[in-house]
């Protein structure tokens, strides 16, 4: 048997008190020293979410902050929110908690790719899964930084790391594939040296009800320098990234040298010159269609031959803070229940009454 | 509807009674109705259910016994009997099973029906036991229950056979409501509300429990039946109500008491689920129930309720308490509330899910990482349940902490009379949430500080998201005293460690009770959790035989209430009988270098009043010689 809740979908951040006194990047910013390694990748980050918040037009203290543990964890410490830096992997479960018992707040997780992909894997599936209203901030390194230097869930096959001196053997996740395979609502992947892309991303994912999971390439000099380096020159950038926008056709290249993605023969993707691309065949992105977001997150390969970047998936779907909320609502009708009632459950339906007999 | 019976009966002042029978033959809820029609008539009750780890074993077997055991009298009843005087088995399982706690005499009611060849082999009797001299030692009445159940449900057409025999269970209870003089009233009423859409199915349980009683009367097998006088209780509205649902409702009215929402983070385990179906049915109540992908997404989901204000709650059972570990002692270092509930189950490991066991205190008290000190709490009855969620949720909002009470399978499932509280009569427990800075800055300036504490209770403030002007982080990492930034300064983290434990050390618990009648015993049995019933009961014994002995009871394992120490000392002998290998004993005597004698049983079944008499009347002539 099940019900149909019938909860309408609306914005991300409805619910959420308002406010028209003027922010500025300096109210969210904390007096606490910022302690990251010298050309962390997490600067630039905290620097653009510190810069887009007043976008939001949100009371600051209505925003919380919730991360797990490694270097990006110490990101709520930096912000003038509400913040908390909990246990490795559970930030997720903790941001589940406290956006289901408050809808009036907007509730952000920041994770790392060893935090929310390694220990806290079963937390993120489950939390997309039941799309939490929340806004997941994945950081992806591909190393272990505040540990010094292991390999991590996204390390390429044969990453030489202090745990894996002879190269590693595991596997790594691609982190939009398993967010698309858990059905998140919101997955799209950005970088922390593209300011404009990340803040557009940022924006678009706040807007979204529902769990929005991003996927920010971020560098570590100290233990993995240069890991997305090929993507940070502009030609290389411009020659690899497939840019996703709704519509259009997903491209990447410039002139001669553009190239589209089209349909295969055998029903999978693939990347063609755009000059010898059947035109019925080439695709245009559709963010709703979860079957080929996630074939285009298919297209990634270790050598960053095509990165598709971009909104991957966003789909208006009920989300399960609303839908507890709204049980909730509809059996109190948004009263304290009273003593009397209260009563009468303790008193149940068998009772029987003593007089003094002794 | 109540016969007046032509048969000679006679007065009881107690009796144990079992039912038992394959999972499927519904003996808990037989049990449960016996119970409900006995707490009715007024007498003092405790209840035992027994049922195996497996949902459905095969049938007739061993594993796949079920059973109900149920202790009722003219008195104050302490536990659900060491023995029961009747068993009712319904297959050579149920017999074969039960047989070993029957004491001489005991009678026993078999389902004849179900003595084949086949089911007989099933448990490895080579004959039926009912044709030989096996139990002489036993009151047997054969009772061919099934198929007399069958027989009075002949008119039904509609029904299957099947139907039919499912009906011998309200047979049974007929046959003891009769034996017992209990009404029918209550079952009738509570089958037309189960079967309310199957007209047919509910006349014949009716026929089937009409039929039993009027067995009863008319077989000439039984000559007697028994009246049991209520027993002398304070006056007021009285239910009858299991451990987990009491602890439910204790909650709820916690809660509802301390003017913030429950939320309750829980991953089902035996024998703790039954408080996720409970809270889960609350929603008229504001309770919110997430059912968590594990373990700990649970508390990790009742901690950042905590955090937005909320009674953050999870529930679980040993095991779940060892996959906790970590975000307790997170809720340790951020101090905020939590009520993490841990009904306890036979260990280690997987161990017995669905039996009784006391070994979870050491892991209560020290299973984390670091100097992690947490509140411990114990109720010691199935009605004690509700007030210790109401000590606990006390506990964990006037003091910021986790609290971790200890229930266990046998409080958990078992069931007694409950003089129902008046909600006015609760205590108050309203939270103050923090609500404007608390402190100034170096310019004089008002600001709020995290981690500046009350005096008195050593409470850091709450204050939660949503609250302008009080933002704040907060985390794992040690906080500077007062203004709760990150520090790892040497001399504050010894500080904060010892702050932490002060707090602990330091909330308000009453006084332990001493009950020594005679006021002259050297002796003192201690306990905590779910041992008071057999330790009060074994006390009645030997006092009943002439000795003296002192009982006392631990509601509270940490802290430990400050007379403790006074009180352990004032006798020659300490006895502590625990579910375990000892785990109080070796607390009491690391704190107060007090030789205890620890009497220690894990079969998981509760201590039997006679094995705690015989133990203290062994230590009294030690201690007397």
């Amino acid at each position: 048997m099940s019900i149909d809740l019938g909860i309408p979908t609306i914005g991300g951040t409805a619910g959420v008190p308002t406010t028209d006194a003027k922010q500025t990047k300096k109210d969210f910013t904390s007096d606490q020293e910022v302690r990251w390694c010298p050309g962390c990748g997490d600067y630039a980050i905290l620097a653009a979410v510190q810069g887009f918040l007043p976008e939001l037009g949100l009371r600051r203290e209505n925003i919380v902050f919730v991360s797990g543990i490694g270097c990006s964890s110490r990101f709520p410490y930096y912000l003038d929110t509400y913040g908390m830096h909990s246990i490795h992997g559970r930030a997720p479960a903790i941001a589940t908690g406290l956006a289901t018992s408050r809808g009036d707040l907007s509730v952000w997780v920041v994770t790392g790719d060893g935090d929310a992909l390694s220990i806290g894997g079963n937390h993120l599936i489950h939390a997309l899964r039941r799309n939490v209203n929340l806004t997941i901030l994945l950081f992806n390194n591909k190393i272990y930084g505040l540990t010094k230097g292991q390999y991590s869930p996204t390390s390429d096959v044969g990453a030489i790391t202090k745990s894996t001196p002879a190269g590693s053997v595991d596997r790594p996740f691609n982190p939009v594939s398993l967010a698309l395979g858990a059905e998140g609502t919101f997955v799209a992947r950005t970088m922390d040296s593209d300011r404009k892309h990340l803040t557009e991303t940022l924006k678009a994912a706040a807007a979204h009800r529902g769990t929005s999971l991003i996927e920010i390439y971020q560098n570590c000099p100290i233990f993995n320098d240069g890991a997305f380096e090929l993507l940070k020159d502009r030609d290389e950038a411009t020659a690899r990234i497939l840019h996703l926008v709704p519509g259009e056709p997903v491209r990447a290249g410039a002139g001669d040298d553009t190239r589209v993605v089209v349909h295969a023969d055998n029903g999978s993707l693939e990347v063609v010159a755009e000059k010898d691309a059947p035109a019925d065949r080439i695709v245009r992105h559709d963010p709703t269609d979860l079957g080929l977001a996630f074939a285009l997150s298919r297209l990634d390969d270790p050598s960053f031959a095509h990165v598709p970047m971009g909104v991957f998936r966003q789909v208006d779907a009920p989300t399960y803070d609303d839908g507890v909320r709204a049980q909730i609502e509809q059996a109190t009708g948004g009263e304290q229940v009273a003593d009397a009632e209260l009563q009468q459950l303790l008193d149940g339906s068998d009772t029987w009454d003593v007089q003094a007999r002794d | 509807m109540d016969h007046v019976s032509k048969k000679h009966s006679q007065a009881l002042d107690r009796v144990v009674i079992r039912f038992a029978g394959d999972s499927g033959d519904g003996m808990q809820l037989t049990g449960e109705r016996f119970t409900a029609e006995t707490a009715s008539l007024g007498n003092d009750l405790s209840t035992l259910p027994n049922f195996p780890a497996e949902i459905r074993a095969p049938q007739g077997t061993l594993p796949g016994v079920s059973s109900f055991q149920l202790h009722f009298a003219d008195h104050d009843v302490l536990t659900p009997g060491d023995a029961p005087d009747v068993l009712v088995a319904m297959n050579p399982a149920a017999l074969k099973a039960n047989l070993g706690d029957l004491p001489r005499g005991a009678t026993v009611i078999v389902n004849t029906d179900e003595f084949t060849k086949r089911n007989l082999a099933k448990v490895g009797y080579a004959a039926s036991p009912l044709d030989d001299e096996s139990l002489a030692s036993w009151q047997v009445h054969p009772v061919p229950l099934t198929s007399i159940t069958v027989d009075a449900l002949e008119e039904f057409d509609s029904l299957t056979r099947k139907d039919k025999e499912r009906a011998k269970n309200m047979f049974a209870l007929g046959l003891l409501a009769w034996m017992y003089s209990r009404s029918l009233e209550g079952t009738e009423k509570f089958l037309q509300s189960k079967f309310a859409k199957l007209p047919d199915i509910l006349a014949a349980n009716i026929k089937a429990l009409h039929a039993g009683h009027a067995y009863g009367e008319t077989t000439e097998a039984f000559g007697v039946r028994y009246e049991i006088a209520p027993a002398p209780m304070p006056s007021g509205t009285y239910r009858n109500i299991t451990g987990n649902v009491a602890l439910a409702y204790g909650l709820v009215a916690a809660a509802h008491r301390a003017g913030i929402p429950l939320t309750l983070g829980s991953y089902p385990i035996t024998p703790a689920s039954d408080l996720l179906h409970t809270l889960s049915g609350l929603k008229r109540f504001g309770v919110m129930t997430l059912q968590a992908e594990d373990e700990i997404a649970a508390v990790g989901a009742a901690l950042g309720a905590s955090f937005g204000g909320s009674l953050g709650v999870t529930t679980t059972s040993g095991p779940g308490l060892a996959l906790k570990a970590e975000t307790i002692g997170l809720a340790v270092s951020l101090e905020l509330p939590l009520v993490v509930v841990d009904v306890q189950r036979g260990g280690p490991s997987t161990g017995l899910p669905t039996k009784t066991e006391q070994s979870d205190l050491l892991q209560a008290m020290f299973g984390r990482n670091g100097e992690s000190p947490v509140a411990v709490i114990a109720p010691s009855t199935p009605i004690d349940c509700f007030d210790a969620a109401l000590d606990a949720v006390r506990i964990a909002t006037a003091y910021r902490t986790p609290v971790i009470l200890l229930s266990d399978g046998y409080l958990a499932n078992g069931s007694e009379p409950w003089l129902v509280p008046s909600i006015g009569d609760l205590p108050d427990l309203t939270v103050e949430f923090t609500t404007e800075p608390n402190d100034v800055d170096a310019d004089g300036l008002p600001m709020f500080h995290g981690y500046k504490r009350d005096p008195e209770t050593l409470a850091r403030p709450w204050a939660v998201p949503g609250t302008p002007g009080l933002e704040h982080r907060v985390g794992g990492i040690e906080k500077a005293d007062v203004t709760g930034n990150i520090s790892y300064d040497p001399a504050n983290h010894d500080h904060m460690v010892r702050t932490r434990a002060a707090k602990i050390a330091g909330i308000t618990v009453p006084d332990v009770q001493v009950d020594d009648p005679s006021g002259g015993a050297n002796t003192l049995v201690l306990g905590w959790g779910s041992t008071f019933g057999p330790i009060q009961a074994a006390a009645r014994l030997v006092r009943a035989g002439g000795a003296q002995v002192a009982t006392a009871h631990l509601r509270h394992l940490n802290p430990f209430p400050a007379n403790l120490e006074a009180v352990l000392k004032a006798y020659d002998r300490v006895i502590v009988p625990e579910m375990n290998l000892g785990q109080l004993a070796m607390l009491l005597r690391s704190k107060y270098l007090v030789d205890i004698k620890s009497h220690t049983a894990v079969r998981g079944l509760p201590f039997t009043a006679a094995e705690l008499a015989t133990v203290i009347t062994d230590h009294l002539e030690e201690v007397n010689l």
